[in-house]
């Protein structure tokens, strides 16, 4: 057995006294069941908790903000799916990137709204969820950008970086504005704060636009002001954008870096303590950096701020060298490392596996590793990684996160694509899965046929509309079941409605839902029992449009051809009473003949009476039979005089 | 496809109304009302497009809907109209009817009347499926194949159609202030006239043999012509736009290949009814368009349609006169009709929409409300 990565959380069950009772469960979907159990062997029935619990793991998807998310990068997911059926194979990067980059615009709207809610909820325990989910969608970004965007040789990397952590600080805007909207910007208490956030995020002109208030405070230290002005404005930033090649941008760098070193040496702001600050971190001095940790709050803010100021231009592989030492200097020795710090520090060593292992133990929801592995497996980025189980990771991780949506409510509709999208096991899921889809109405079952049978799973279309046919059938509309049945392709159960609405007819002697018997067309040839359904109903209508030849002849032919069933026999011949005692003659000689040689086949049949039943019964049926015995006998007559006579 | 912008409301929607604005000014509409569907608490929601409160954001966000309120509602919202500018009927999956009233001062919404169980079977509730207002009467019809008859403030029913239908009764409208039309799921269509007494239709429509498959295919959604009464259109599963006359046979006069799936809905335009609008299971929205007198085609003219044109010009199957007579009274002999597909390209299903002056507004499955108030009419 393999080893348990981490220690499984405790969940506690409310009201519950594991020391006294005993638990069953039950695996769901996306939950678990648990109740409470007897464990002694006798007696003890007394004292049962009468509730069942349902524990959940994945609360995430309950979030109406995560929805969003959910919904809008089922969009993407399709799209990037699409992507390899299009293009044979070069050039795909660049779509890749817009995926991730579609994405991340995504994560980003969304971001956005849950700091918005995490502010202004009163709930701390909601705020920090909120936060939480926030730190974690990031992330998404950051991996994004390493593992797909980012081109190995250019010098690209910290732009990225600082675009990241921007993200991931994005309070900072929130309070410049409260700073500047104050009525002195300069003398509140925040101010320096922002301008020196402003600073460690690489974003210069905003500062520099900061300190411009603070230098129009202080004409004496104009010159000063002037000075860092100078320094900030002048920064290098490495543009791959630009003709500039790397050297080049290096050389330009040593350059401002020895003019920085210049003004820290003349002292030239050892009469500010904030400015010759804003210096010092401007040549990267990590003791000054350190000191800011309340701004930078995070080892990777300062990862990213020393290497802007350190080492701009470097290269991904070096990435994990700095990160590690980023965080030993920032993180106190003895504090542990949070299961974050070490995500974020296997995706800096480029050790994918382990990024999505540790985020698939780390987060409660599949989300994220879902459509991270699905984009870098498209990539090709992910090695074959044989599972013990399922097919492969991209696979296992797709068919979690869908099975996950198809346990809510509302987003099962999502997963189908998802579903789509799992070569080996995909098919099997959703069979299972769609069968089990609640169906209140008849537009939502509309719904889960059309995406059956868009995938042709004939069977689960079949099931369906039996569960909807049999749904009608309990409320008593058999039109309704009829139809389902009909299109359910369901001729055990069309015989079975059939049978039902001959019995109504037996019992009241009209037939119900005329609009739909009527309107049967080839769907009548489904079940024998609906053929005979729908011609015994035409034989009506002709009959009662006093069509009295044809009536004759539909009627002659569905005993003759065997149509009818012969419990149903005796009605047919009943029927025909009436047209036997026409003044005219409309069964010929021939037809008679088959009329009594049917009688005949229906008596012979009967002739052991069955003893229970009741002896007025019998009279009627016996009477019954005279009667057509004679009536058959008077036509037969009839019809030899005439049929003679014509051919005089 | 510009000036078309998603609005997620974490809410699948099933429905998609504007509210009414007076006939006599020649505003647009910027209110709307959505019905969700599906989700465990299903609510009926008001939004604005107006301009107020956001107008400071600039262009980029016009016609970004704003919530204004929002009530609880039970069941799946399966239908919703307006039955004046403050009053909303709706129709739920539970079988009530609730007429819901907005209230604009305080931009809340309440319950002013309801009638719970109006379509039901003898144990269960039965879902009912379409409402149809002309103020003050309401007129619904259910899966139990009832037609409901019932008058605003007043709490009684005025009148039922037992067993109007054998089967499910998909979508109602009204073709006179006493006649209305009723479509089912096995594709019919019936003419119902309340002076007449009893339970049977007045006449009954078949799509029969014309359907592509020869099946009885289900039909979901009708409207009627805005200033030819006798004109319908309607929409079922297959996707194909169907044009009756109510007057002439029992065959549509034309049938159009439209969408891939069920037709959810389909609208004349109410005061250009040379235009037509469709939605589909399959996640499209179409705008159907008689051309203009011209020989030549509007896609070719430039300026105003930039979108795609998925097919032009597709000559009706039959029936090819009388159907640009109706539809496009003067040019007959050069009919051609022109769609234009009006979302990008999504995969869920658009259940509803509804078009006023020059906006449009479509609800999907993939719980996105979109707005666009430059219909090109």
């Amino acid at each position: 057995m393999e080893e348990v990565d981490v220690e499984p959380t405790t969940t506690p069950i409310p009201g519950f006294d594991s020391n006294q009772k005993h638990l069953g469960f039950v695996w769901g979907p996306g939950d678990i069941l648990v109740y409470e159990t007897i464990y002694k062997a006798s007696g003890g029935s007394a004292g049962g908790c009468p509730f069942v619990h349902e524990v959940r793991k994945d609360e995430d998807i309950y979030s109406p903000i995560l929805r969003k998310l959910f919904n809008e990068s089922h969009h993407i997911f399709v799209g990037l799916q699409r992507i390899r059926e299009d293009l044979p194979s070069k050039n795909k990067k660049p779509q890749f990137v817009s995926i991730s980059k579609n994405y991340r615009s995504v994560i980003r709207a969304c971001m956005e709204e849950l700091q918005q809610v995490a502010v202004s909820t009163q709930d701390a325990a909601l705020a920090t969820q909120y936060g939480n989910q926030v730190e974690y969608l990031s992330n998404f970004n950051i991996f994004c950008t390493l593992f797909v965007v980012c081109d190995p040789l250019a010098g690209s990397l910290v732009l990225h970086l600082l675009d990241w952590v921007r993200l991931h600080k994005a309070d900072v805007d929130e309070k410049a504005r409260e700073v500047l909207a104050s009525e002195s910007p300069a003398e509140h208490q925040a101010y320096w704060d922002v301008v020196i956030s402003y600073v460690l995020q690489g974003r210069m002109d905003e500062a520099r636009q900061v300190l411009v208030k603070q230098a129009a405070l202080q004409p004496a230290a104009r010159v000063m002001f002037k000075l860092l002005d100078n320094l900030l404005m002048k920064m290098p930033i490495f543009n791959p954008g630009e003709t500039q090649t790397l050297t080049e941008f290096d050389v330009k760098w040593r350059h401002w870096r020895e003019e920085v070193d210049h003004c820290l040496q003349d002292q030239s702001f050892a009469s500010n303590r904030h400015l010759e600050d804003i210096c010092k971190i401007l040549v990267g001095d990590e003791d000054v950096l350190l000191e800011y940790k309340e701004l930078l709050s995070t080892w990777y803010h300062f990862l990213v701020t020393r290497l802007l100021f350190s080492h701009p231009t470097v290269k991904p592989t070096e990435l994990h060298y700095y990160a590690q030492s980023s965080m030993h200097m920032f993180l106190d020795t003895r504090s542990v490392p949070e299961p974050l710090d070490s995500i974020l520090l296997a995706a800096f060593e480029f050790d994918i596996h382990q990024v999505i292992k540790d985020c698939s133990i780390a987060l409660n929801n599949w989300w994220f590793v879902g459509h991270l592995t699905d984009l870098l497996d498209h990539c090709k980025l992910l090695q074959s990684h044989n599972l013990h189980f399922g097919s492969n990771l991209r696979e296992f991780l797709l068919l979690e996160y869908a099975s996950g949506l198809f346990t809510h409510h509302s987003l099962w509709q999502l997963a189908v694509d998802y579903f789509d999208h799992c070569p080996e096991f995909g098919r099997v899921y959703l069979e299972l899965q769609i069968e089990r889809v609640p169906l209140d109405t008849e537009r939502k079952a509309l719904k889960v046929i059309r995406i059956c049978e868009q995938r042709q799973m004939t069977e689960q279309v079949r099931s369906i509309c039996k569960i909807m046919a049999k749904k009608a059938l309990r409320n008593n509309r058999l039109g309704s079941a009829l139809s389902w049945s009909i299109r359910a392709k369901d001729a055990a159960f069309a015989t079975l409605i059939s049978e039902r609405f001959l019995q109504d007819y037996c019992a009241k002697g009209t037939f119900s839902d005329l609009d739909l018997i009527d309107n049967l067309g080839p769907a009548m040839l489904l079940s024998d029992r609906l053929t005979f359904l729908g011609k015994y109903r035409e034989f009506h209508r002709l009959y009662g449009e006093k069509r009295f030849s044809d009536a004759a002849k539909l009627l002659l032919s569905l005993m003759t051809a065997k149509i009818a069933p012969h419990s149903f026999w005796m009605t047919l011949l009943t029927d025909a009473l009436p047209l036997l005692e026409q003044k005219e003659v409309i069964f010929s000689a021939d037809q008679t003949h088959e009329l009594m040689f049917c009688l005949e086949e229906l008596t012979s049949g009967k002739s052991v009476p069955t003893p229970d039943r009741p002896m007025q019964d019998e009279d009627i049926e016996t009477t019954k039979i005279e009667l057509l015995r004679l009536a058959l006998a008077r036509n037969l007559a009839m019809a030899i005089v005439k049929e003679g006579t014509v051919e005089v | 496809m510009e000036g078309i912008n998603a609005k997620y409301v974490s809410k699948k929607i099933s429905k998609t109304r504007w509210r009414p604005v007076s006939s006599s000014s020649l505003q647009q509409p910027d209110i709307f009302a959505t019905g969700s569907w599906d989700n465990e608490d299903n609510s009926i929601s008001i939004w604005s497009i107006g301009e107020n409160g956001v107008s400071s954001m600039g262009d980029e966000f016009e016609g970004d809907p704003q919530l204004l309120c929002e009530y609880k509602h039970n069941g799946d919202v399966l239908d919703l109209q307006f039955l004046d500018q403050d009053r909303i009927v709706t129709a739920s999956s539970t079988g009530a009817v609730t007429i819901f009233r907005h209230h604009h001062n305080s931009q809340t919404l309440s319950v002013s009347q309801l009638w719970e169980r109006a379509h039901h079977y003898p144990c269960n509730n039965a879902p009912c499926t379409g409402v149809v207002c002309n103020s003050p009467e309401i007129v619904t019809v259910g899966e139990d194949g009832r037609i409901m008859l019932f008058r605003a403030d007043q709490e009684g029913v005025l009148r039922t159609i037992e067993k109007a239908d054998s089967s499910a009764i998909h979508a109602v409208t009204f073709l006179r202030t006493t006649e209305i039309l009723t479509v089912n799921s096995i594709g019919q269509l019936k003419l119902w006239d309340f002076r007449q007494p009893g339970n049977e239709p007045s006449q009954i429509l078949s799509l029969g043999g014309a359907s592509r498959t020869g099946d009885r295919v289900p039909l979901h959604c009708v409207d009627r012509h805005p200033n030819q009464q006798h004109i319908v259109a309607t929409g079922g599963q297959d996707g194909m736009l169907c044009i009756w006359d109510v007057r002439q046979g029992n065959m549509p006069i034309s049938l159009m290949e439209a969408h891939t799936s069920e037709m959810w809905e389909v609208h004349f335009h109410p005061s250009n009814p040379g235009h037509l609008f469709s939605c589909s299971e399959d996640g499209s929205l179409l705008h159907w368009e008689t051309s203009s007198n011209t020989d030549t085609p509007s896609f070719l003219q430039g300026g105003r349609n930039t979108s795609i044109i998925s097919r032009s010009a597709i000559a009706p199957t039959g029936g090819n006169q009388s159907l640009i007579n109706a539809w496009l009274t003067g040019d007959s002999s050069k009919g051609h009709l022109e769609t234009t597909h009006m979302l990008p390209s999504q995969m869920l299903s658009v259940n509803s929409l509804d078009v006023l002056g020059q906006c449009l507004v479509c609800g999907t499955d993939g719980e996105a409300i979109y707005v666009n108030r430059h219909v090109p009419i």
